[in-house]
């Protein structure tokens, strides 16, 4: 094309500013559940801190969030709560499964827990660790990131 | 019982709902025999505080609320049924289990040297506590004792994690009644705790470090600059969380007087730690059955009035301080030594010798693959972790693993304080009772 | 043997042997034991166990609350399969904040409609782990106010923690391998 834009001016497709804007202002719902949930408040607190991705906000009402990261052990008792809270969740909305335990059911393989979250959710990313470090998580929450950006994962 | 407490009525009929009358788009409409005063006061004609205690209000006009499992401020996944009258609460039901994790079945499928990684996932704040009840109940059985190294480096990293497990304690009481500080100030000063957690043990939570016999492995050379670090640096960010929190109006009004429980109703519960000394009940294992020499070291027991809200801050700020004093003892006295039981029945043996010695080496093969068998024997042991008494029922049958491994967590009990604490309160103190309370829902489901 | 010497035996023990029930040191637990008969005391590796009869539960419960046992500390169950006659065993940890005592009251229920009193009407703290004894074990407690699942859903059938309900443990395999015989 012969003209140049000016200066200050942008220019992009319409998709892309989309996953732009939800990469950079996701809030997560908070799913804590045992001690993957200490681990995921660690990381948003002072020392790791997940404000500079403008995540620190956890919502409290699934109906404002588009993030659940799954951060726990999910018994059998939780699991129609997790689904319940999954589908209160508009559209785009993504799952991270912390941990070990909702990954796989983690050193529990035993009558008491879901083996694996992704039987009741569908997940994007998965965190391994027992509890996963605040690092590790802030990795997983990048690689999702990431992936939106690119358009890897489109919801 | 003469000398039953007055405990007030205790929601704990099954789940079915009390007689409630049916809503409709009828009852939301005013009545045609609605008094003269109530329709002033509906109107607007009439302002009258004091509603939310009126006593007269009908039967009728109460509701049922469900808080949780997922909720913000309920600590994890507890849910609560709340029968409400306007604002006042007037009885309460936890529910829980959403947490079962079948914890006890898993204990009976590992073996002993492998049970310090499944109990230390209980109490997952205070996961050093758990692992030290599950070791002294199982040398208990075996009838072995730790050298005095391996019980001072105990000593060193239970209190250690007194002090983290009160910092998430206060960070999440602040950040439930409003203080957000509190959270972003807690969670900043455990980091350091955590640090030298990870360097002595390897991992930040859930370590199993403290194993049947004495602990996993010695305590990292340069331990004593990173312990003398954390308790130089600690006193004066307590202070910090004194400028915020200690004469603050706001704190005053929403902790003093609120969640109150008495003396006779903690010990007719059961409920022990920091809530029970709060009510005044001088009441601390640490003092009253000393273990893993504990009573070498000087610290006072921090003690409430009122068995309020803030008498369990206040106390939870204290017993950081208290827990710092231990931890310069320990550090100005650790004794030299092994750190775990020279008996190669129990304990492995070190690495390098497992390439030089036949006999080091099926030692370590059958201590890895099959377990030392315990005596058969039952046992319970008590230690005070920060929540209250953390005991461990254990029973062998001379096999290799546990044949019933039950724990005695502290915050089940002290849910059963919920009820009374929260009874005849306003709904918005729930939430300031409930994270004074401390419950750790991996310690009440397991 | 001799007759001589077995003669020689049969004078050395007397005629009625009167063997003293075993008792415990402590003067505050002498005096609860020495109320009942029936109730044995075991000394297991240094702590004071008191063995009760199935219908003595409440009244040794009550005696101990009397004698200064203000605190119920834990109460839970093992079952011991075909080990004992008796399948279950329930077990309650009390603690004496004003002697610093500690003693285990155990207990056994049948296989077939395990039944013990429950101990809420003594101290009602231990309302919340005869729910979970329950919930685990089957165990029914008579006297409870509300005996209901408390750690499962109340849809589970099943009680967790017998011998004979397996761990159900999932076989682990990779989901994108093969399975392998």
């Amino acid at each position: 094309m012969a003209t140049t834009a000016p200066g200050n001016l942008l220019m992009t497709t319409v998709d892309r500013a989309a996953r732009w804007a939800r990469t950079r202002s996701m809030f997560p719902a908070s799913f804590g559940l045992a001690c993957c949930a200490i681990e995921m408040m660690a990381t948003g607190a002072a020392h790791y801190d997940l404000g500079r991705f403008g995540m620190e906000v956890f919502r409290a009402s699934p109906r404002q969030s588009d993030l659940m990261v799954v951060a726990g052990r999910v018994s059998q008792k939780m699991a129609p709560v997790l689904r319940q809270v999954y589908d209160q969740m508009p559209d785009p909305k993504w799952v991270i499964s912390m941990g070990a335990c909702a990954s796989t059911g983690g050193m529990f393989n035993n009558y008491a827990l879901v083996q694996g979250v992704d039987q009741v959710v569908p997940v994007d990313i998965y965190v391994p660790g027992c509890p996963p470090g605040p690092q590790s998580l802030m990795h997983g929450i990048l690689t999702l990131h990431d992936k939106i950006m690119k358009g890897e994962i489109n919801n | 019982m003469t000398d039953e407490p007055k405990i007030l009525d205790v929601w704990v009929a099954g789940t079915e709902e009390p007689e409630l009358a049916p809503t409709d788009e009828g009852a939301q409409e005013i009545s045609v025999d609605e008094s003269e005063h109530r329709l002033d006061e509906q109107f607007g004609r009439v302002v009258e505080d004091d509603y939310v205690f009126d006593d007269d209000a009908d039967v009728d006009e109460r509701m049922i609320l469900n808080m949780g499992p997922q909720h913000p401020s309920t600590h994890g996944v507890l849910r609560l049924q709340i029968e409400l009258e306007g604002e006042t609460i007037r009885r309460t039901k936890p529910i829980i289990g959403y947490l079962h994790t079948g914890m006890e079945k898993t204990g009976e499928q590992l073996n002993f040297s492998q049970g310090g990684t499944n109990v230390t996932r209980m109490d997952y704040l205070a996961p050093f506590h758990n692992e030290l009840a599950y070791s002294l109940a199982v040398e208990r059985l075996l009838g072995i004792d730790v050298p005095p190294r391996a019980a001072a480096i105990r000593v060193l990293l239970t209190e250690l994690n007194r002090v983290s497990s009160h910092l998430v304690a206060l960070a999440t009481n602040g950040m439930d009644i409003g203080a957000i500080s509190m959270m972003i100030y807690g969670f900043r000063d455990r980091e350091q705790i955590l640090a030298f957690f990870e360097k002595t043990s390897g991992l930040r939570m859930n370590h199993n470090f403290i194993r049947p016999g004495g602990v996993a492995a010695d305590l990292p050379p340069g331990w004593k600059d990173d312990v003398a670090e954390i308790l130089a640096g600690l006193p004066r960010r307590l202070q910090q969380y004194d400028d915020l929190l200690e004469n603050n109006p706001i704190w005053m009004a929403r902790t003093k007087g609120v969640g109150v429980i008495s003396a006779e109703e903690a010990t007719a519960y059961g409920i022990t730690g920091p809530t029970l000394r709060s009510t005044g009940v001088d009441w601390d294992i640490r003092k009253a059955m000393p273990y893993s020499g504990i009573e070498q070291y000087e610290f006072e027991v921090a003690l409430g009035e009122n068995g309020d809200v803030y008498d369990r801050y206040r106390i939870r700020m204290d017993e950081i301080a208290e827990s710092l004093k231990i931890i310069e003892q320990v550090m100005d006295t650790m004794p030299k030594g092994d750190y775990r039981v020279d008996d190669r029945k129990v304990t492995p043996p070190p690495r390098a010798r497992i390439d030089e010695s036949m006999e080091a080496l099926i030692h370590h093969f059958k201590l890895f693959t099959e377990g030392y068998k315990v005596p058969a024997g039952e046992t319970y042991v008590a230690v005070e972790s920060p929540r209250g008494e953390l005991g461990c029922y254990l029973v062998s049958d001379g096999e290799a693993r546990p044949y019933r491994m039950h724990t005695r967590a502290p915050s089940f009990y002290n849910l059963q304080a919920l009820p009374i604490a929260m009874a005849d309160s306003l709904m918005a103190d729930t939430v300031a009772t409930i994270a004074s309370l401390d419950p750790v829902m991996g310690d009440v489901d397991r | 043997m001799t007759d001589e010497t077995r003669s020689e035996l049969e004078e050395a023990v007397p005629e009625e042997a009167v063997v003293e029930r075993p008792l415990p040191e402590n003067q505050v637990l002498r005096d609860l034991f020495a109320r009942f008969e029936d109730v044995e005391w075991v000394d297991s590796l240094g702590q004071d166990v008191a063995q009760v009869p199935n219908q003595r539960w409440l009244e040794f419960g009550s005696a101990a609350k009397a004698a200064g046992f203000e605190v119920c500390a834990d109460v839970t169950a093992v079952d011991w399969m075909r080990q004992r006659p008796d399948r279950f065993e329930v077990v309650a940890n009390l603690l004496s904040m004003q002697h610093r005592l500690r003693l285990r009251m155990i207990t056994t229920a049948p296989r077939l409609e395990p039944t013990v009193a429950s101990l809420v009407p003594i101290w009602p703290g231990a309302n919340f782990p005869e729910r979970e004894a329950y919930d685990m074990f089957g165990v029914v407690f008579e006297g409870h106010p509300d005996l209901t699942r408390i750690l499962m859903p109340d849809e589970w059938e099943g009680h967790p923690l017998r011998k004979d309900f397996g761990v159900g443990s999932v076989p682990v395999q990779f989901k994108e391998s093969h399975k392998v015989n």
